[in-house]
């Protein structure tokens, strides 16, 4: 069954060419919609078919290997030759990866025939959403750095693409480029790691690298450059700080994608490409460190820019950003189990959030405003119960998804030796602020007095799209089962699943199985009392006592204002690095090198050129007799050169 | 030594077969006149089964006939491009000489003789059959040049073609008899074992240079290019799309089995010439390219350019090189096919619509054609992800590697200057309005070959290492 992974790849392959290149004849959307969806719901049967087949199997014949060609090779001799094949490493992470691309992917799919449903850009639009999901499985399955940086690229390109799906409007053109260039940055980290990789390892296949790396000892210097490189990549990918500023931006596209692309899969890379390089990462403690801390930041800094958002999606995009923040905060103190665990729940509830928003503003013709809402309960009764039972899940209440593997994330930046008391402050308090933000968000949206005009009449979604709401309702509730810990009579099946891919780097680390602390329950305890609590007072300021949160906002207008602008990072990288970056390519690169220098050389040599060309030209008479004295004249040359030297 | 006539025919089963071929469409000429279907049917049937002989037959060297010819890699290597370029040039032949009212069953004859004079020098072991091998080509060559007898330009073109090549087949006739007087051999392989001992000798450097002289006349590279450009205009399209491409990686196939496989001059004067022929080529194909407006010349021009960036590879004289010149055969070649084909196309059947101009807006009226020209334009300017760009890859490593870096930068600005002239058509059938009055009814074997020549671009742009493979079993 493993050696079936390539059709998984190859189907949403199939779906782009035929959609991208017969799309625009196919009339029908049922069609396109139908083709587009199958192929990744194909792949997704195929995935879970092997998954079934892995969990029969010895955990150490769950890694495989298939290859298919190879891709690049060098022809020369030498030892350091450089071959690169398209292989495709199925094990434990990997194929939970592939689940949730092609699972989470289907349903997005199907909800997006329904949500795009009479664009004139439908065939266009499920033709990139199928690359995508082939990037992103290329990404995921790759066995070697090189294929993984061409999904990679690929991700970014369909991104891009897709953000920019309407592109009439300006904005989602500025939105496009913005994440095109922010993501440049963290791309080019990625490639210089790489490059190290090989220079210092000699190839760029996971196998061969990992197994060279896990003799070095922890601490060598060069491993230190290649994880913050690799970090560097996975900043902007998963929009840390400094490189979040994308993502909001981001939500210009169609909002299935930001569902998708923008939080449960793409943005996720990232983090799954530090869990698959834990080896390297767990031989640099110093980036561990760093890794944490960003984490642990944009964790609480985008939770509370999230506070005071009114764009839905903008405060589902912070929201993402600060969930994304919690994923590498368990990366950066070794839990890279529990990481991958807030990964999948993740794509559960927050796509499930985001298809929410979709269906919300559907309802609502395309307004986004949640302080012109309100009261939605009653019209879309479906889209509300989903979305609530999401941002119970992802306010960590339990026995919900997000409780589980948010808690593990707490424990573990608690208990690791890696991790610290501060960092654990600062997470619950994280926690805190995205149960409030949350329940801000649904109580502005679906509860009180209707806020919007009598031209609206909020209606519920299709078929199509509420039922992938349901599904993913559905995995938002009991998806936490599979990793319910030790400490509450669970086997945490999840991180038992994943324990042989880090195996190395925990045995590098030092890190142990889980043993139970009374002070784990204590722990627990505290953060869903504050959860709780949370929840309770963003209630009631937002359904009851409207005037505190007036209040609040006068007393604090200073604070109120540095969260609404979201700390002027936008304002101070356009004033610090774009404003003088255009200034100098006008003045100085453009009017000056360009215009002076560069195209007066390159007219000048197209002149010299054209002369040099009617010149010869002229050599060219058609009298046969002077094409052999230029023959003759040609050997006596060689001659010359040859023999009489 | 005792002969096994059996084993040496079986070993020479392509060519026998493609001869054969040859020989039976003669006959089917003198009982059926005029019957140029079947001749089309024969020859392409001919030609696919000496392809299968050519797999069949494997890839272990066996010498056959007292060392003459030497069936293994190399010869299979370029056999296959050339049954390739002959199948997809008679599929694409048929329509064109439909429509210029020249089908007549004698000009598969001349392209199948003329395959069969190629393969020979892909087998060849011996000078004598590498000079067999290049008149048997040549000969059918001179012919179809002048096939459109009604054409004035066409006779002309074979007239020039056929005079020239006379005068180099003169050279390499005496490059030949002055090697065999100072080494008392023409077998490549004795002459590469006792090269040391001669290779300083100025009777032997005095043949070197005439056999030097009379394969760049066949490759067309300069000085002795004066040819290419008024014969590849004048003679049909498609035997010009032939010339390009069989008859160039013919040249080479002899070139390489006599400079780099026989003699070993790598890092001396004589690749010092070859450089300077490289160079000369390089930037005297690509500067007047750019002055032209007929689109055969056009592709005259640059293909004594392709020329010049396959003998860099010959230059460098390394592994790398051979990998290069193998790999650039290749890629130039389909694209050649391809893009004569869609120029075949699309001319009238007074010889007309040739020029740049006749293609303003053909991406409107032809966008399938269009798009395929534009790739096949990209890949000869050296593009990524097209065939063509990883043949100046590996030909400019091999120079960089023996040392000629010079080679490499001056490949390197040349191909910018091709630039201009290949996407200039690109720009014209896209972004300029046209008169609309281009009539093309291609055949559905034509699309079928252009279409396939692009995919085998594509597929090679992106998955070099097919070729590369196979050219390594070469080496």
């Amino acid at each position: 069954m493993i050696s079936l992974i390539p059709i998984v790849v190859a189907l949403p392959l199939a779906g782009f060419l035929i959609l991208g290149l017969f799309g625009s004849r196919m009339r029908s959307e049922t069609v396109i919609g139908t083709l587009g969806s199958a192929t990744v719901g194909i792949s997704f049967a195929v995935a879970s078919a092997i998954f079934v087949e892995m969990l029969g199997m010895d955990p150490i014949d769950r890694k495989q290997i298939v290859q298919l060609f190879t891709w690049i090779s060098t022809t020369t001799d030498t030892p350091s030759s450089f071959s690169v094949p398209v292989a495709y490493q199925v094990d434990q992470l990997s194929i939970l990866m592939t689940l949730i691309v092609t699972g989470v992917g289907f349903l997005i799919h199907v909800y997006s025939i329904g949500y795009m449903h009479g664009d004139k850009g439908f065939w266009r639009y499920f033709a990139y959403l199928n690359l995508f999901i082939f990037a992103m499985l290329n990404l995921v399955l790759s066995d070697n750095f090189l294929l993984m940086f061409l999904g990679w690229e690929g991700v970014g390109l369909c991104s891009y693409l897709l953000i920019g799906f309407w592109y009439e409007k300006k904005f989602t053109g500025d939105a496009a480029k913005k994440a095109f260039v922010v993501n440049r940055i963290g791309d080019f980290g990625f490639l210089l790691g790489m490059l190290l990789i090989f220079d210092r390892f000699g190839s760029l296949s996971f196998d061969t690298v990992f197994g060279s790396a896990s003799v070095l000892s922890v601490g060598t210097p060069v491993l230190m450059w290649i994880t913050l490189l690799l970090f560097v990549g996975a900043v902007g990918k998963s929009a840390q700080i400094p490189l979040y500023i994308w993502l909001p931006d981001a939500m210009a596209g169609p909002t299935p994608v930001s569902a998708l692309i923008h939080a449960a899969t793409m943005v996720t890379a990232g983090v799954y490409m530090v869990a698959r390089c834990s080896i390297l990462f767990a031989l640099a403690p110093t980036t561990l460190e760093i890794v944490a801390i960003i984490g642990g930041l944009t964790a609480i800094f985008a939770a509370s820019i999230g506070l005071v958002q009114n764009d839905i999606k903008k405060v589902l995009a912070y929201s993402t950003v600060s969930q994304l923040g919690y994923m590498f905060l368990a990366m950066g103190v070794a839990a890279f189990g529990a990481g991958i665990f807030h990964l999948m729940t993740h794509a559960f509830f927050k796509a499930l959030l985001f298809l929410g928003s979709g269906a919300v503003i559907h309802a609502m013709h395309a307004e986004q405003d949640i302080q012109k809402m309100g009261g939605l309960k009653k019209y879309l009764p479906v889209t509300y119960w989903t979305f609530l039972l999401a941002a119970i899940a992802i306010s960590g209440i339990p026995p919900f998804s997000g409780f589980f593997s948010k808690d593990e994330i707490l424990w573990k930046t608690f208990s690791s030796p890696y991790g610290s008391v501060v960092l654990w402050g600062v997470a619950v308090l994280g926690a805190a602020l995205t149960a409030f933000y949350m329940f801000r968000l649904v109580s502005l949206t679906f509860g009180g007095d209707e806020r919007f005009g009598k031209h609206h009449h909020p209606h519920e979604a299709p078929k199509t799209m509420t039922i992938p709401l349901m599904v993913l309702a559905a995995l938002s509730v009991i998806g936490g089962f599979v990793g319910i810990p030790p400490s509450l009579l669970g086997g945490n099946a999840i991180e038992h699943w994943l324990d042989p891919v880090f195996a190395s780097a925990n045995a590098k680390l030092g890190l142990g199985g889980h043993e139970i602390h009374a002070i784990e329950y204590v722990l627990m305890a505290l953060s869903v009392g504050i959860a709780a609590a949370a929840i309770y007072a963003s209630r009631t300021v937002y359904l009851k006592r409207h005037e505190i949160a007036e209040q609040l906002k006068n007393r604090y207008a200073r604070f109120y204002n540095v969260l609404w602008n979201k700390y002027y990072v936008d304002e101070g990288i356009d004033k610090a690095i774009v404003n003088p970056t255009v200034l100098a390519s006008e003045s100085l690169l453009w009017k000056g090198f360009d215009v002076g220098i560069i195209d007066g050389v390159v007219n000048g040599s197209a002149k010299l050129m054209a002369v040099a060309a009617g010149w010869i030209r002229r050599m060219q008479t058609g009298v046969v007799q002077q094409y052999a004295v230029f023959f003759v004249g040609g050997i006596i040359a060689i001659i010359f050169w040859l023999v009489l030297n | 030594m005792e002969n096994n006539y059996l084993a040496d025919l079986w070993n020479s089963s392509p060519i026998v077969c493609v001869v054969l071929t040859g020989l039976v469409l003669l006959l089917v000429e003198s009982v059926r006149r005029g019957s140029g279907r079947l001749s089309y049917a024969v020859s392409l049937v001919g030609l696919a089964s000496a392809g299968v002989l050519i797999v069949a037959v494997g890839d272990v060297a066996q010498p056959a006939f007292n060392n003459m010819i030497v069936q293994g890699p190399y010869a299979q290597f370029f056999t296959v491009i050339f049954l390739v370029t002959g199948i997809l040039t008679i599929l694409l032949s048929r329509g064109y000489l439909d429509r210029q009212g020249i089908h007549r069953s004698e000009y598969y004859l001349l392209v199948v003789f003329a395959i069969s004079g190629m393969m020979l020098l892909a087998y060849a072991m011996d000078l004598i059959v590498v000079f067999l091998g290049i008149e048997l080509m040549s000969i059918c060559l001179y012919i179809l040049a002048g096939f459109m007898r009604t054409r004035g330009t066409s006779m002309e073109a074979a007239l020039k073609y056929f005079l020239l090549g006379a005068f180099a087949t003169g050279f390499l006739l005496y490059g030949i008899a002055l090697i065999y007087g100072s080494t008392g051999t023409t077998n490549l392989e004795q002459i590469a074992k006792s090269f040391a001992e001669h290779s300083a000798s100025p009777m032997f450097l005095v043949g070197v240079s005439f056999l030097l002289v009379a394969f760049a006349f066949k490759v067309a590279a300069v000085p002795f290019h004066m040819w290419a450009p008024d014969v590849y205009e004048g003679a049909p399209t498609m035997v010009t799309a032939f010339m390009s491409t069989g008859v160039k990686a013919a040249g080479f196939a002899a070139f390489v089995a006599v400079f780099m496989r026989s003699f070993q001059y790598a890092g001396s004067p004589v690749n010092d010439v070859l450089a300077a022929i490289a160079a000369a080529s390089m930037i005297i194909g690509n500067v007047t390219a750019l002055a032209q407006v007929n689109l055969k010349r056009m592709l005259a021009y640059s293909s004594v350019a392709h020329a010049g960036y396959i003998l860099v590879g010959l230059a460098a004289g390394n592994a790398d090189g051979f990998m290069g010149i193998l790999f650039y055969l290749v890629a130039y070649v389909v694209v050649n096919v391809g893009a004569f084909g869609i120029l075949s196309l699309v001319e009238d059947s007074n010889g007309q619509k040739l020029s740049y101009d006749d293609y303003a807006g053909f991406s409107a009226q032809r966008p399938f054609l269009a798009a395929l020209m534009s790739i096949f334009m990209f890949s000869l300017a050296g593009i990524p992800p097209f065939a063509g760009f990883f043949g100046k890859y590996y030909v400019f490593l091999a120079a960089v590697k023996a040392d000629m870096i010079w080679l490499a930068v001056l490949g390197v600005l040349t191909s910018l200057v091709s630039v201009y002239y290949y996407l200039r058509l690109v720009i014209l059938m896209y972004f300029r309005e046209g008169s609309g009055d281009v009539a093309v009814r291609p055949t559905w074997a034509a699309m079928l070959s252009i279409g396939f020549a692009a995919y085998l671009v594509i597929q090679f742009g992106i998955f070099p290492s097919i070729v590369v493979d196979a050219a390594l079993k070469v080496f």
